[in-house]
């Protein structure tokens, strides 16, 4: 069972008051982009054990969308934050590292720091 | 800006015709028509709050919060979201007022009175009944009065507050009504009494 807390109307919910929206911070390839990018922008998703970057819709309740960053192994949820940002924020990042520190950072879309 | 005007030719029914089934250890009480207006837009302007206490007549709840007096109140539904209750006669009054005061504003007021249905549950067993049925910790100590939650009721969404504290009001969808009406007979059965909360 998860608990998120949304940061738009500070509610802390279980999870089926959410909606999972899968990976979070996809760069997106559109049109004019090679094949490959659009292949991999479409169906090439990360599955990591451990440190992961959602986003979360708030369904039941303010109905706003929201990123979430939480450990697929132990569940631990580091932190929620605002869904108008391409890279996660600074406070959540240390929050991870200070729990995770052999953590390394990927950016999103492939690539590490 | 649209106004949504609304047909006179009949009667007003709420979904349920004001059923009542008081046999458990809760009352249940599908309330008569009720005027909603939807009013959207920046809630930290000054002329959207001025609309919304001016046509209730109550104060601006904060955050996750609902004032009420009788069928007049303001209900926080979300950052840009608030819910205008007033009596039901009131509405096209209301909404006009609101049109009218919010201008060029960029903001939205609809009249939501017919998609949605009341609820009330009274009793000594109220938060019992409720908590059978939401993921919210409704302890007297985590959901107090004056307090506003959306969540889900079973597999619909719904909202809620304590009016006191043996009384809860309930809105949910129109079309979810009588589906939320079995659900809290169910939860208020006789002899289902938990003792927990």
């Amino acid at each position: 069972m998860l608990m998120l807390t949304c940061p738009c109307c500070g509610v802390t919910g279980e999870e089926t008051e959410f909606t999972n929206g899968g990976e979070a911070h996809l760069k997106r390839y559109g049109p004019g982009t090679s094949d490959l990018d659009f292949e991999a922008y479409l169906f090439l998703r990360d599955n990591p054990k451990g440190v992961h970057f959602e986003r979360w819709r708030h369904t039941y309740g303010c109905g706003k969308w929201f990123h979430v960053a939480r450990c697929t192994m132990t569940l631990e949820i580091f932190g929620t934050y605002e869904a108008h940002v391409t890279t996660p924020p600074q406070e959540i990042l240390a929050k991870i590292k200070s729990r995770r520190p052999d953590w390394i950072a990927r950016i999103p879309g492939g690539g590490s720091e | 800006m649209i106004l949504m005007g609304r047909s006179r030719m009949s009667e007003a029914v709420s979904a349920l015709d004001g059923l009542v089934w008081d046999q458990g250890i809760a009352r249940i009480e599908e309330v008569g028509p009720q005027g909603m207006i939807t009013l959207r837009g920046d809630l930290g302007s000054g002329t959207i709050k001025d609309l919304a206490t001016g046509v209730t007549s109550v104060d601006m709840p904060g955050q996750s919060e609902a004032n009420c007096v009788a069928d007049r109140g303001i209900c926080w539904m979300s950052p840009d979201e608030l819910l205008i209750l007033c009596s039901y006669e009131d509405v096209a009054m209301n909404l006009q007022r609101i049109q009218k005061g919010l201008g060029d504003a960029h903001a939205l007021a609809v009249d939501v009175s017919e998609a949605r249905a009341t609820f009330r549950i009274s009793g000594d067993h109220v938060r019992e009944v409720l908590a059978k049925l939401v993921p919210v910790d409704l302890s007297t100590e985590a959901f107090k009065d004056g307090m506003f939650r959306r969540t889900r009721m079973a597999q619909v969404p719904a909202a809620f507050w304590m009016c006191n504290d043996h009384m809860v009001q309930i809105v949910c969808f129109r079309s979810h009504a009588q589906y939320v009406f079995d659900l809290l007979k169910t939860a208020a059965a006789p002899g289902s009494e938990v003792n927990l909360l």
